[in-house]
């Protein structure tokens, strides 16, 4: 049996201090579950990134929505869940940044990046509406051993 | 730590030094307000000076392509110099760096307009 993932929850105001709060728990986050520095930059950026959207889009600036940050370190992979207290979107609705009628804009890039910089993201509906990004991390192969199962190893003791 | 942004004349072009992190903010509106002191003085010649920025965001990145079109609507140019490891890879994987004019140093940039 998997041992039960090593969890980190995180409730943010909806504030701008707040993206920095997040990327500094990311970054912590990360080191402990043995990512390299530039692995942990990627993750932070992308965590970064989602919050700066549950922000402006889902929250809309209203101090009075939480955002809620969570990882979940497994074996062999990082979790990452943003939630927003928003309308919820459609990724497949977002427009391309890259296409070229969108070069031009100010905005539309941050889940972008997000992908970019993780091995996979995906967006679904919360349970209490809103909308819940998952970022998911796999560790590389030089990953620092065991640092994935935390937990496994605190239950031994 | 936030953005610290200052800006001297070169030859009658304006390089700006950016340090820090361009980001969602303080940073960004840093960023824009300078960039509109600087055309309402006139000045339209402007290099961004990109050499100790280390990090942008989504938002610092609209910020520059934000300040690239408001200079080339006043018929001025902003172009980019010195930049950072990483702000290049952000500029290649937006796609961005076919937007702006990149120059590997500000003496380069500088030229450019001559």
């Amino acid at each position: 049996m998997s041992p039960q993932p090593r969890r980190v929850d995180v409730t943010l105001e909806t504030k701008i201090e707040s993206m920095d709060l997040g990327e500094e728990v990311a970054r912590r986050v990360a080191a402990t579950a043995g990512f390299d520095e530039d692995e942990r930059d990627k993750i932070c950026m992308a965590v970064r990134e989602c919050l700066i959207n549950a922000l402006q889009h889902g929250n809309r600036r209203d101090p009075r929505k939480p955002i809620g940050l969570s990882f979940a370190l497994h074996v062999d992979h990082l979790v990452v869940q943003v939630r927003d207290q928003g309308a919820g979107f459609d990724l497949a609705l977002v427009p391309d940044p890259l296409a070229d009628e969108h070069l031009l804009k100010t905005s539309g890039r941050g889940l972008f990046l997000a992908r970019c910089f993780m091995d996979d993201l995906q967006v679904e509906c919360g349970r209490n509406g809103g909308a819940v990004v998952t970022l998911i991390k796999r560790y590389s192969s030089n990953h620092r051993e065991g640092a994935g199962a935390p937990v496994e190893k605190e239950k031994r003791q | 730590m936030s953005v610290k942004i200052s800006k001297r004349d070169v030859g009658g072009i304006t390089v700006v030094d950016l340090s820090g992190r361009l980001t969602l903010g303080d940073a960004s509106a840093q960023l824009r307000e300078t960039l509109r002191d600087l055309l309402t003085q006139g000045q339209k010649k402007i290099v961004l000076n990109l050499g100790q920025v280390g990090y942008i965001d989504s938002s610092g990145l609209g910020e520059l392509v934000s300040g690239f079109t408001t200079v080339k609507n006043q018929g001025g140019q902003l172009k980019l110099a010195n930049l950072t490891q990483k702000v290049n890879d952000l500029l290649t994987i937006t796609k961005l760096y076919t937007v702006f004019e990149v120059h590997n140093d500000e003496q380069a940039a500088v030229q450019s307009f001559r």
